[in-house]
């Protein structure tokens, strides 16, 4: 197993490199020159113009740009906002932010989403599993603005219970409208995949043959169906944990949490090259562990399954 | 068992992701805003974005920063918010002879924010330094007036000296400014932020500077949450005219106008800056008597190409005028855009020294028939069909599809609007002059004379002239203008040169914007200036 995790992580340099490469040719290539973009309305001055771009280091052939970036990026240096701060101190201001709220939400789907799903799928056919579907659905078919704009004008607006946008982005109380919000597509999600999975494997034979050897329920439940039931269910928990991360641009918007998702927004207003693809290095970094973690919990879940 | 040593390696590998990820959690601890004791000591929060520079009076172009460093710093002179008007403030006079040689005797008693004294020579080492092209200011051709500047801030290459010769110190309350030709309206212009002085500790650090300025103004710099807020406090010792009625300012940022209405009817944030167009239709309703609709000096316009051999001025002249006389503004401003604009019938918005109302005449009123009758006598349009040129990112394809539709209903000309991703994209055609047709353009003033909204945008070669306008009789009739030795005498010379703008139409002016915004119930007397800013030294908080 040792190796496995070792020629996984090798894996990921590729990928890594190729994911950051796409990105800052596709950043760069975006229309409109941001420095010239200063401006506003008004004519760029040229020798300005020049010494900005200089500075940037935009006066380069594309190429040299990229090879000036990766050969910063291994030191540590994503380069500067236009406004002259370092990508890195935009990074570390915004993600603490988002992955707070999109733990919380994670939290929020995994711990209802298995639970309506287990429930729902014990009981196939009956009225829970039924309204269960019908919500699901519902979440599923809700865009996640209409539902950022529900919430907050039912809870803030009218009901007066919570602020309309979150006051302070770190404050794990004020996270906890917007991250429902976020996680509850992919909630949707995980209890219609545990309730299928649950429901298939309540006919498997091993189920049969526990329940036979007269071992309690819970642990029937709990130790045979659950364990084989999740292997999808953490495949796309696995996934969604990033998805969650870059996804958090409009529930963000809405809620003005300054996250990710608002300084992402920023940055690609302005053309920010450097911005975006420090941040999107992040979050391809993320993806890249998370999936590493479901490939490792598919072991621990089924024994069967195993590394060479 | 087997699962339980194979879970020990996804706990490593989750420890390592966590490390990997826990970027610390050091949280803000911003204080709460609002609920001050009296009145006078009160904060109100206000919506605003993260700025594009750091806070320098030269270098702050877009609202972000400049707003905040208009509370920060204080010039000679600036507008007073009721009525448009020049008024001295660190100046205690301001003369010249010749509209060229300025003598500028400074009040005494200023002082910045760090306790320095505010002297003749925080203003002349400030301008020479802003207008050095090696210190990359973005509002540095605001001193191109000033004898020197070349030297200072060559086209190419190294400035030849780091000084503009117009510029000297006299002694600690008295300069001169020399430009290098009659410009009557100088001291209008130097009410602008970039004439702000510089404290000396500036020139010893600016990058730091930027972080944390020391200005001169009715606020002192407390503290800038970069993407969060930036927090001033009044000023208890400054020396101006407007002293603030408040304790100070959180300019708290929002990324979407949205959201920062909901905060604003649910009282977390006290003044809007501008309602977003999808809350317009409600916002007098929601808000009542807190609701804000007043005049802007702005103006939007469409322009024509007339760089493209298909627009040349002097033959289409007529088609341009059928054309604008084909826009029904006013069936426009009150459905599409909700009455958040109001019909322009010249190019200088109202509010603006100078301002003449009607100088578009004829061709600003809507006339179907005598339109098309127009673009026929002049030879219609070229291939009979038009586009208009706008970024889709800034709410302005339902107002463009408006105005093609009045068009082509009216004259039969063919007329789309012809989108483009963003302002940056649409910028770059315009600027290089690769439009052919009409563009969407705008002007913001940036000082409230009429000067600014003609010679600085229809002046041949002008920096915003984004139509390539050029006329001999529009540029001598400015010059002369320009040369008058009052500011009286120069706004009334300008609308002369208007006069020639409704004679060759290089741009259609469509309506004049409006400050539709309002504020919370936790703050009274909330007025608005031209600009379209509130008058931040005048908010009261009210007692809680």
């Amino acid at each position: 197993m040792g190796r496995y995790v070792a020629r996984r992580l090798l894996q990921m340099i590729p990928v890594f490199l190729g994911t950051v490469t796409i990105i800052f040719f596709m950043t760069r290539m975006l229309p409109g020159d941001p420095a010239a973009a200063m401006w506003g309305d008004k004519a760029a001055d040229p020798a300005q113009l020049a010494a900005f771009k200089h500075d940037m280091g935009l006066d380069v052939s594309k190429w040299q740009q990229y090879l000036n970036y990766m050969g910063n990026l291994f030191t540590g240096d994503f380069g500067k906002t236009m406004s002259g701060r370092q990508v890195t101190d935009v990074i570390g201001e915004a993600l603490p932010v988002t992955v707070r709220l999109a733990l919380l939400a994670f939290v929020f789907e995994l711990v209802l989403g298995v639970a309506i799903g287990l429930f729902a799928g014990l009981r196939r056919g009956k009225a829970f599993d039924k309204s269960s579907l019908v919500l699901t659905l519902l979440l599923i078919s809700i865009p996640v603005p209409v539902l950022g704009f529900v919430f907050q004008n039912v809870f803030a607006i009218q009901l007066g219970w919570i602020t309309p946008t979150v006051q302070d982005s770190m404050n794990l109380g004020q996270l906890i409208l917007p991250a429902i919000v976020l996680g509850s597509i992919s909630l949707a999600y995980v209890a219609r995949l545990t309730r299928t999975s649950i429901a298939e494997n309540l006919k498997a034979d091993y189920m049969r043959t526990a329940v036979a050897k007269g071992l309690p329920k819970r642990k029937v439940i709990g130790t045979h169906l659950m364990r084989n039931s999740m292997i999808p269910v953490v495949t796309f928990l696995g996934t969604d944990l990033g998805a969650l991360m870059g996804g958090a641009i409009v529930t963000e918007g809405i809620f003005n949490v300054k996250g990710v998702g608002n300084a992402l927004y920023h940055a690609i207003n302005l053309n920010e090259g450097a911005t975006v693809s420090g941040f999107v290095v992040v979050l391809v970094l993320v993806y890249l562990v998370a999936s590493l973690l479901v490939d490792l919990l598919y072991a621990v879940l089924d024994p069967r399954i195993r590394y060479a | 068992m087997r699962g339980a040593s194979q879970a020990k390696w996804v706990v490593a590998a989750v420890a390592v992701a966590l490390a990997a990820t826990a970027c610390g959690s050091g949280g803000s601890s911003s204080g709460s805003t609002g609920g001050g004791a009296s009145n006078a000591q009160g904060t109100f929060s206000y919506q605003s974005t993260e700025p594009q520079n750091p806070l320098q009076p030269a270098n702050a172009m877009e609202v972000g920063g400049g707003r905040v460093i208009k509370t920060l710093f204080k010039g000679l002179v600036d507008y007073d918010p009721s009525n448009g008007q020049l008024r001295n403030q660190v100046a205690e006079k301001i003369e010249t002879t010749d509209a060229q040689n300025y003598t500028v005797t400074l009040k005494s008693g200023w002082t910045f924010h760090d306790g320095t004294p505010v002297t003749a020579k925080s203003f002349v080492d400030a301008w020479n330094w802003s207008a050095n092209v090696k210190n990359n200011q973005i509002n540095s051709d605001w001193f191109s007036d000033i004898q020197g500047y070349a030297d200072v801030h060559p086209d190419e290459g190294d400035p030849k000296a780091t000084t503009m010769s117009g510029l000297k110190v006299v002694d600690d309350t008295h300069f001169t400014i020399a430009l290098d030709g009659p410009v009557s309206y100088f001291e209008y212009k130097l009410g602008y932020t970039a004439f702000s002085p510089l404290p000396d500790a500036f020139f010893t650090d600016p990058a730091k500077y930027g972080q944390s300025p020391i200005g001169n103004g009715p606020y002192k710099f407390v503290s800038w949450e970069h993407n969060k807020a930036i927090t001033v406090a009044a000023n208890d010792k400054y020396a101006g005219v407007d002293k603030p009625k408040n304790g100070g300012i959180v300019f708290k940022n929002y990324s979407q106008a949205d959201a920062a209405y909901k905060d604003l009817i649910s009282d977390n944030l006290d003044v809007l800056d501008q309602v977003d167009p999808s809350d317009l239709a409600s916002y007098k309703t929601d808000l009542g008597d807190r609701a804000v609709d007043q005049a802007q000096g702005a103006i939007q316009s469409i322009s024509f190409s007339l760089y493209q051999a298909d627009w040349k001025p002097e033959n289409l002249a007529k088609v341009r005028q059928g054309l604008s006389m084909a826009i029904d503004r006013d069936t426009i401003t009150k459905t599409v855009l909700n009455g958040s604009r109001q019909p322009a019938n010249s190019w200088v918005a109202p509010g603006a020294m100078g301002y003449k109302d009607n100088t578009c005449g004829e061709a600003c009123t809507y006339n179907p028939e005598k339109a098309k009758q127009l673009v026929t006598e002049g030879g219609g349009v070229p291939g009979n069909k038009i586009t208009v040129l706008y970024n889709a990112d800034g709410g302005h394809k339902e107002w463009v599809d408006a105005v093609c539709n009045s068009i082509r209903q009216a004259t039969g000309v063919e007329c789309v609007g012809d989108a483009k991703p963003d302002f940056k994209t649409a910028r770059d055609l315009i600027k290089n002059k690769k439009v052919n047709g009409l563009m969407r353009t705008g002007w913001v003033q940036d000082y409230p004379l009429n000067a600014n909204f003609l010679r600085d945008v229809y002046g041949t070669g002008a920096a915003a002239n984004d139509g390539g306008y050029s006329s001999p009789e529009f540029d001598r009739l400015a010059g002369e203008a320009d040369k008058a030795t009052s500011v009286e005498k120069t706004a009334e010379l300008y609308q002369q040169a208007e006069a020639q703008l409704a004679k060759d139409m290089p741009a259609i002016p469509l309506w004049y914007y409006k400050t539709t915004a309002g504020y919370s119930k936790n703050v009274q007397n909330v007025k608005y200036d031209s600009f379209g800013d509130p008058v931040f030294t005048q908010v009261e908080v009210k007692q809680k």
